[in-house]
């Protein structure tokens, strides 16, 4: 029962791993931004949007909530191109992490703006503002703020669930992984290499996430 | 033609009408204090007069502006009317300054500098210049309700509507409010103010509202409803007091 590690073949293999590392942070830097502005605008709606968007969106998250990210992303990257939507490993891989991130984010966000005081969106209409204008300017911040802890975890999971992104052969980091244990026979320690890096990429982007908190919320506030 | 003129206003909240028929006319300059029990209408009546309340029947204007529920005619409306809360409505995330320039810049599309003089000027008048740039919850609660005036103030409001604004404060901050709300009426703003400041509304209003269930039931000058009040509803709320 004596296992001997070998990390020789990580002299051959870095320049595969790397690229593995670039792909899955560029995966969570688009999917972040744009999944989180996804559902800024969905928490709008349900919140707060015409009573003929609701439906829809609810339906949306709905979907998205209750089926495996797996499948959703089988769907998008299979199923879109028999309806002529063409796309590459990597947009669907894109696509399918902002359209998830998209759905959950909305109901955090949406907790943040149903917590807000009824009172602060009365001072924005008694100062003339539109209900645009009171939830852009009023309600969107501090709605944010109260919810950035949540969020900022939510985020940190979808990260680690881009690891299934590979099944598409999208080349982020498990993918690399694979394929180095398909190519070395070292399974153990490719595997062991990737969680630590996971284990890394998880950590450096609490931090990155908590730092952006201090930026955009430029003091905490005390209630 | 009248400052505001509420014609006949009706509204319910559900099977409870809360306002059953409602006439007042204000002058420019008036300083007009509402009173009476809760549940009586007195601030739907004064959240009716911005449009916060949708009105079921009957009419009110205010320098011209029709209350429609349309955003036009609201946002129209809002700009001759400002409001000031009991709970201060602060924006938190901004300094007081920054609440003040808000609205300036949204719904006026003032300049930044311009709405940051405005700023400073109101905060000034309501005695803060020095706490610009302040947090909300770095300030006492009269602090707090001061900027909310100044931030009333700096749309440039043709009358102000007080919802019980010095109902939430320590009793040694309601005189701080009180004052800047005296000079307010002493500069010719229109007031209408929902209050249980009965030594206050004596003292600056030219006329009080007594409400009850829902109606206007007593209309007069101070000295007249204070010292000589009509009907009986009104001789037992001023003994309650």
């Amino acid at each position: 029962m004596k296992y001997v590690f070998d990390f020789a073949w990580l002299g051959q293999y870095w320049p595969v791993l790397l690229k593995g590392i670039g792909i899955t942070i560029e995966l969570i830097a688009v999917g972040a931004v744009l999944g989180v502005a996804l559902g800024i605008f969905c928490a709008w709606a349900r919140a707060l949007g015409p009573g003929w968007l609701r439906p829809a969106i609810t339906a949306y998250v709905e979907l998205i909530r209750n089926t495996p990210f797996l499948i959703q992303l089988f769907f998008i990257f299979f199923g879109l191109p028999s309806l002529g939507l063409q796309m590459s490993e990597l947009q669907a891989a894109n696509l399918a992490m902002i359209v998830n991130l998209g759905a959950y984010s909305c109901e955090i966000i949406r907790a943040g703006i149903q917590a807000t005081p009824r009172g602060q969106f009365e001072a924005g209409a008694s100062l003339a503002m539109s209900p645009i204008q009171t939830f852009r300017y009023v309600i969107l911040v501090p709605s944010l703020q109260r919810i950035w802890p949540a969020l900022s975890s939510q985020i940190v999971i979808v990260m680690l669930g881009s690891a299934v992104v590979s099944q598409i052969a999208a080349e982020d980091l498990t993918f690399a992984a694979n394929f180095i244990q398909s190519r070395t026979f070292r399974a153990f320690e490719a595997y062991f290499v990737s969680t630590a890096i996971y284990l890394l990429l998880a950590i450096a982007l609490r931090q990155v996430l908590a730092a952006a908190g201090l930026l955009i919320f430029p003091r905490r506030m005390r209630r | 033609m009248s400052l505001i003129e509420i014609t006949e206003v009706r509204k319910s909240f559900g099977a409870n009408e809360v306002l059953k028929g409602i006439n007042l006319d204000v002058e420019p300059g008036e300083v007009i204090a509402i009173i009476g029990k809760s549940g009586s209408g007195k601030s739907t009546l004064l959240r009716c007069i911005n449009g916060l309340e949708n009105i079921d029947s009957g009419s009110i204007s205010v320098a011209g502006a029709q209350l429609q529920p349309d955003e036009i005619h609201l946002k129209a409306l809002r700009l001759k009317v400002g409001m000031i809360f009991q709970q201060f409505n602060l924006f938190p995330h901004l300094t007081a300054g920054g609440n003040v320039m808000l609205s300036q810049m949204v719904v006026k599309k003032t300049a930044k500098p311009e709405a940051e003089a405005m700023a400073h000027k109101m905060l000034e008048r309501v005695g803060l210049a020095h706490k610009f740039d302040a947090y909300p919850d770095e300030l006492s609660g009269g602090q707090q309700q001061r900027v909310a005036i100044a931030r009333a103030l700096a749309m440039q409001p043709i009358a102000l509507l007080c919802d019980e604004i010095t109902s939430a404060l320590d009793p040694e901050l309601v005189s701080e409010v009180l004052a800047v709300v005296r000079e307010l009426a002493a500069e010719g703003m229109t007031l209408l103010m929902v209050t249980h400041e009965m030594k206050f509304a004596r003292d600056v209003c030219s006329r009080v509202v007594f409400m009850h269930q829902g109606r206007a039931h007593e209309i007069g000058p101070p000295d007249a409803v204070f010292s000589n009040p009509k009907t009986p509803e009104l001789k037992q709320f001023l003994g309650m007091l």
